[in-house]
């Protein structure tokens, strides 16, 4: 079925036929045809948020939290650039985003127009594809073509530039045809590759999985046979930041969060281990410290869709290309096959191992009463929550992200979402509205830094519009805390310029968006004043006063391998053994 | 001091200046590209080479399908075994990109690009130049009463010998199209 209709109809016809239902965007001169169109229908609800950088945060926490693509619509010029790092977060993290934006009409590209910029190449390098749309005839494939790219093979954020005169223009309609693209990147693992990974977890006496975002990515199968094969075979697992909700943290193989400041049994395991299978993760440098010194005497598999992930950091012994839900299917079916052997004993052994340095308790703090200590804050926040199915966590980015990702327990996949590969500070509240937006009835927290939350503020109105009643849950120390971590222990407590001077007062702040505000500093009225956040029906902002000079720990400091963690309170005396001794 | 034991005005803590432990021996690649002859496909691959921080020695590009909108793009890079494999497989994943083949390594190829050269000079340094054109089977396109412009085909280092000879005898310009390389047989 063809139709004539305009381009900026066939926008939201697109749109429809791609079965979206929610565009996050703002409008502006050059997509006003196409707010037009958004106007005069009701199937797609468009999100008006209050920045554009706002509006690609907000689609990412969409598509994280239901596997479905993110869509943005922007105007050109000023509305293009601002979306630039939620598009570069949304690279870094592999989501799948679908960024459209208005362009000055062809005749006038490339005359420094009003509201112009080379929007394809400025997002050229910080998009998986960009296209640049001077036909309207070409505009509906293309679309199509857009959201194929975005969701197949490793995620990523696309973006369509479209000129006025395109929108305005009458052009041929034709609806989504799969497999119309030559772009089809295979999803099957070499079985060959496969077999001789099954080979390995049959006689690997010092097994660990290192499970990161490539599982949640690849669906909800991926998440469940994940599952299957740890509880078969008792191997012990890790997650990266983005992986976490795969397994689950109430499992029994579950080791916790490698990594920078992963846990210290997770890191150590990863270092002694003897067969290391990545599944979905990409060797970050937050996750290897010290690359040449990374998990010296292991076998390393890697599982990963994008095969310039595999060997890009470390070298891989045994390399999968492929879908991680596929791949594992396959896992499973060679190793059921061929008798299900593990060496069981050794890998009760190496449980054991793994039991003696988890008594070294690395999440161990000092606690104290006369102010709430930040970690304090996430237990209780955990404990008052955690029996919620529909609770969603958002982070900010700084020690508050890593406190949530050690503090709190994931036990499903999408539930789970922070900036991990860009850093984004500003990416929590935008992405905690995309999320509520997606799950009108769940429970969204947005755990915060009074320092990133400041940075998209201004998305206070968007939560207060559409009556999201999502939780600004701020972990206030006045404090750039992570920066004012890394200048205590790297740069001689000289503190440039980490301080948050002039905060405003948030409870008066929340009342003037009006939204609620609660400002919570003492530890003794702490669970009364959770209480009273998460029963208030609408946008909470919770300004909880922290300890200031609270250090984030474990913490691999750059530059040092995994049995070179620095321990914060914990018990270290006796329990390490010789190879992980350099500890403070 | 900091628990670190990191020594004042030391850099050597930052997460970045560390590099794992691959072959460091540098090796010379040409590899031919197919891509989507559409706007912007070149800025693509070389924004690739420029943002990874790889070499790009020569490259070349023209549409060789018309009808299915093919371009050929020859780069000559060099690298580590790894950073070659790295600069392969990010090719690969560029969404207009179709095929990339490593001639280097998927056997024989021949390897020819064409230059012209501006030579000036008189009396016997032009005599010169003419003979030695001879011997590299330069062709002369222009000539004046002082200059001449060869014509030369061939591998890069046939190209830069014959350079190298020209340059004493009045060597002005030269303009050099880059690699172009097939595989040999079928």
């Amino acid at each position: 079925m063809t139709r004539e209709m305009t381009g900026a109809k066939m926008v939201v016809q697109a749109l429809k036929d791609q079965g979206v239902d929610t565009v996050f965007g703002y409008p502006g001169g050059a997509v006003l045809p196409i707010y037009d169109e958004v106007f005069q229908q009701n199937d797609i609800r468009h999100i008006l948020v209050r920045h554009e950088q706002g509006a690609v945060h907000a689609a990412e926490g969409y598509a994280r939290s239901t596997g479905k693509p993110g869509v943005v619509l922007v105007t050109s010029g000023p509305g293009a650039t601002n979306a630039v790092t939620g598009i570069t977060d949304a690279l870094m993290d592999s989501i799948p985003i679908v960024v459209l934006t208005g362009q000055v009409p062809t005749f006038m590209i490339g005359s420094d127009a009003f509201q112009e910029a080379d929007t394809v190449g400025i997002t050229r390098a910080c998009t998986k594809h960009n296209w640049l749309v001077k036909d309207t005839d070409r505009l509906s494939a293309t679309i199509h073509e857009a959201f194929h790219v975005a969701v197949n093979g490793r995620p990523g954020p696309v973006l369509i530039d479209i000129p006025k005169d395109v929108q305005f223009a009458t052009g041929t309609y034709t609806p989504p045809k799969p497999s119309a693209s030559h772009y089809q990147p295979r999803v099957k693992g070499d079985l060959d590759s496969i077999t001789e990974l099954v080979e390995a977890m049959e006689t690997a006496k010092k097994p660990v999985f290192y499970t990161g975002g490539g599982v949640i990515n690849s669906g909800p199968a991926a998440s469940q046979l994940l599952r299957e094969l740890i509880e078969a075979t008792g191997f012990p697992i890790t997650s990266t930041l983005m992986g976490l909700g795969a397994y689950p943290a109430s499992g029994a193989n579950w080791l916790g969060m490698l990594g920078m400041h992963g846990l210290y049994e997770a890191n150590l395991a990863m270092h002694d281990c003897d067969l290391m299978i990545n599944i979905g993760a990409r060797f970050d440098d937050r996750i290897t410290g010290r690359s040449d010194a990374f998990s010296p005497n292991s076998i390393k598999a890697h599982v990963d869709i994008d095969p310039s992930s595999i060997n890009k950091v470390i070298k891989t012994d045994i390399p999968i290309v492929g879908d991680v839900a596929h791949v594992l299917e396959d896992i499973l079916k060679v190793w059921k096959s061929r008798g299900r052997k593990t060496d069981a004993a050794n890998v009760k052994a190496w449980h054991k191992q793994i039991d003696e340095w988890r008594k070294v308790n690395c999440l161990a703090y000092r606690p104290a009463t006369s102010s709430i200590k930040p970690q304090h804050a996430l237990e209780r926040l955990e404990a008052l929550t955690k029996d919620r199915k529909d609770r969603f966590i958002c982070t900010e980015v700084g020690q508050h992200q890593m406190w949530a990702a050690q503090y709190m327990g994931f036990d499903e996949p999408n539930h789970w979402m922070t900036s991990g590969g860009l850093g984004t500070m500003g990416y929590g509240f935008p992405s905690s509205v995309g999320v509520q937006i997606a799950h009108p009835d769940a429970l969204v927290i947005n755990v915060a830094g009074e320092a990133s939350w400041l940075m998209n503020m201004q998305e206070m109105g968007t939560a207060v519009q559409y009556r999201l009643p999502v939780k600004q849950f701020i972990l206030n120390n006045e404090r750039l805390g992570m920066v004012r971590q890394w200048q205590e222990l790297l740069h001689g407590e000289r503190y440039s310029h980490s301080w948050s001077e002039a905060l405003p007062d948030f409870v008066k702040l929340a009342e003037a968006f009006g939204a609620k505000g609660i400002l919570c500093d003492n530890p003794a009225d702490l669970d009364d004043a959770i209480a009273e956040m998460l029963a208030y029906d609408g946008p909470v902002i919770f300004d909880c006063v922290v300890e200031k000079h609270e250090n984030c720990f474990p913490m691999i400091p750059s530059g040092k391998p995994h049995n070179e963690m620095l321990l914060g309170e914990a018990e270290t005396q006796g329990v390490i053994d010789s190879k992980g001794s350099v500890l403070v | 001091m900091s628990p670190l034991h990191i020594q004042k005005g030391s850099t050597s803590h930052s997460a970045y200046n560390l590099r794992p432990s691959f072959s460091d021996i540098e090796e010379r690649h040409t590899l031919a590209v197919l891509v989507d002859n559409e706007a912007g496909v070149l800025a693509r691959v070389i924004g690739l080479f420029s943002g990874r921080g790889y070499n790009i020695e020569s490259l070349t590009v023209a549409e060789v399908d018309h009808t299915g909108h093919l371009s050929r793009i020859t780069i000559v890079t060099t690298g580590t075994p790894q950073v070659i494999a790295q600069i392969k497989a990010q090719l690969g994943r560029i969404v207009s990109v179709h095929d990339v083949h490593d001639l280097t390594t998927e056997g024989a190829s021949v390897e020819r690009e064409l230059a012209m050269l501006k030579v000036a000079g008189e009396g016997e340094r032009r005599v010169e130049a003419l003979r030695i054109a001879e011997i590299f089977r330069a062709n002369v396109v222009d000539s004046t009463l002082g200059s001449f412009v060869f014509e030369i085909t061939g591998a890069p280092d046939k190209i830069d010998a014959f350079a190298d000879l020209m340059r004493p005898l009045g060597l002005v310009e030269i303009a050099r199209t880059g690699v172009a390389a097939l595989l040999r047989g079928t």
